[in-house]
């Protein structure tokens, strides 16, 4: 038997990085090439990027830039045109969104999607729907497993709703929230479905500067607490730069920049596509 | 009188089971299933010929008639009804209107159109005396099935992670899946349910009266239709007041006013009420927002 010739292997340059106490972790969420076309219009391409287990990472880039795209790509709303997404190691081509989402993936909407007549602890009570674990007959009759499931839902959606301080809300209908207790609803219930990275689009919409603070303070401890990685959609760059570890540039589709705060602060394209008023 | 309120009761009750089955499938997949009328039919049918070719008892006849119609419900969702989905309403609808001329036509070819006498279920059971009222063994099971279905519809919808994911669904499609719902599974979870309860209603209709014909589901369909409307489409406990107030008005305008008439003014006070309440008795008013 002949011997294959030994060849030596060498390291190539990924597309991707990750924060260094994330390396040696597997990655959470790994795009290559992902692309996608609405009839004649690519709407995106070339996507890359790759997430740490425990990084937050921010989705920027001027309207239309197509930030929502990928979001809904990711989460399986559209299925790319070209590309591979792998979630925790995995493949996700065909799969539908609640196929990903049971494998990780948990998100927000930008404009807010509640199921407004139901009350805030039923909200995060769809979002545990496959943590509980009890038969639709032991619902009906009341079964002691019943109650068992249905007191440990009740206390995971409450200790949840905690992290906002929204406990003593539980049984208002969500549609007679206030606005950012309603944005907050919305991460606590993609919190519930159990994420490994949680996809917030633009989180901070319509809030003041002490409660866009607070936000950020609440999505640290979140990504502490749950030991998850967040990639976020956002506007307002106080919270972007604040608590990004990596940012991701996106214009006309594409990714123009990537990589730390102050890289993005002073990479002139992104400058010219995107802060360019800012420098006058 | 008494003899009248208990029979449109009884009546209103098979309206009202009925009525579930439109307004459940309203709700959850915002569409008017006009073939569900005529799966009553095809229950009353299955019952029919387990009873007189296969000799079956009643309640195998029942059961068999539940089953064939959940899974018809559900072939009919699959084939005519999800391809669909995120096509215009007007266009579901046709097809709903389709269905049930196929359903219709399917049993006139199959089974003729000359009308069966449906078998008697309670020939054994007595006429009940009831404050010097005479009432049927029909009629008062046809009451107590409505009770018994719509509590433990209730407990269903209210209670277990299935009904709220159900209604998670009915509010939003796109953010349920996104929770991890498998909003195709819940769909087709809500025509079952709502085609069973159709056989039960078969059954029941054909035991109060008992001429069984292709056509036999389709008025008995657009009643409950109206029921369902006239209580506030998409609410549960509104197919029930909307079925039972139905019955009542048709049983009580036939023995009091005109029997030719009755229809007419069923149909009737559904104009009054919606001229007034246009979302129904206990639907919900809508705010258009501006």
């Amino acid at each position: 038997m002949s011997k294959s010739p030994e060849v030596k292997l060498v390291n190539v340059p990924s597309p991707n990085f990750v924060p260094e106490k994330d390396l040696g972790k597997p990655l959470v969420l790994e795009a290559a090439h992902l692309g996608i076309d609405f009839g004649g219009l690519v709407a995106v391409d070339e996507f890359n990027i790759g997430i740490g287990a425990t990084e937050i990472c921010g989705l920027i880039g001027p309207n239309g830039a197509g930030k929502t795209t990928i979001f809904n790509l990711l989460t399986k709303v559209y299925e790319p045109t070209r590309g591979t997404i792998m979630l925790g190691g995995k493949d996700t081509h065909n799969l539908t969104p609640s196929q990903v989402n049971q494998m990780g993936i948990a998100r927000t909407f930008q404009n807010i999607r509640l199921f407004d007549k139901l009350t805030v602890e039923e909200n995060v009570k769809i979002g545990l729907h496959n943590h509980i674990g009890y038969h639709t007959v032991a619902g009906i009759f009341r079964l002691p497993n019943y109650w068992k499931e249905e007191k440990k839902a009740h206390e995971k959606a409450l200790e949840l709703l905690d992290i906002f301080g929204m406990a003593d809300l539980a049984n208002v209908t969500a549609d007679s929230l206030p606005y950012g207790a309603q944005r907050r609803l919305e991460i606590v219930r993609a919190l519930a479905t159990g994420p490994k990275l949680l996809l917030l689009d633009e989180p901070a919409a319509g809030m003041n500067p002490s409660e866009t603070e607070e936000l950020m303070n609440n999505i640290r401890k979140i990504r502490d607490e749950f030991q998850i990685a967040v990639l976020l959609i956002e506007h307002d760059m106080n919270l972007v730069m604040g608590i990004c570890e990596s940012i991701v540039v996106l214009n006309f589709g594409r990714i123009i920049a990537k990589g730390t705060p102050s890289q993005i602060q002073g990479n002139p394209q992104v400058i010219e596509a995107y802060l360019g008023t800012h420098r006058g | 009188m008494l003899v009248h309120l208990i029979n449109g009761i009884s009546l209103g009750s098979i309206y009202a089971i009925i009525a579930l089955g439109y307004t459940m499938v309203y709700g959850i997949a915002k569409m008017l299933n006009f073939a569900h009328g005529d799966v009553i039919m095809v229950g009353g049918y299955v019952s029919f010929f387990a009873m007189t070719k296969a000799g079956l008892p009643a309640p195998l006849a029942l059961l068999l008639a539940i089953i064939v119609c959940t899974i018809l419900g559900i072939t009919i969702e699959r084939l005519a009804y999800k391809p669909l989905r995120s096509a215009t309403s007007l266009a579901v609808l046709i097809t709903a209107i389709g269905m049930s001329y196929f359903l219709q036509n399917a049993a006139l070819l199959l089974w003729g159109a000359n009308p069966k006498a449906f078998p008697d279920m309670f020939k054994n059971a007595e006429a009940i005396e009831f404050f010097g009222a005479k009432i049927s063994p029909v009629a008062l099971v046809a009451i107590f099935a409505n009770i018994v279905i719509m509590v433990i519809l209730t407990l269903f919808t209210t209670r277990t992670k299935v009904g709220k994911a159900m209604r998670a669904v009915s509010e939003d499609k796109g953010a349920a899946t996104l929770m991890g719902i498998n909003v195709n599974f819940t769909i087709s979870l809500t025509f079952a349910i709502g085609s069973g309860l159709a056989a039960i209603a078969g059954v029941l209709l054909c035991s109060a009266y008992p001429t069984l014909m292709p056509t036999t589901g389709s008025l008995p369909g657009i009643k409950a239709f109206t029921a369902a409307v006239f209580g506030g489409i998409g609410s549960i406990p509104g197919a029930m007041i909307g079925g039972i107030l139905l019955g009542v008005i048709e049983i009580l305008a036939r023995a009091y006013i005109s029997s030719e008439l009755a229809d007419a003014i069923v149909f009737g006070v559904l104009i009054v009420v919606l001229i007034f309440r246009p979302t129904g008795l206990l639907g919900k008013q809508i705010h258009e927002k501006v």
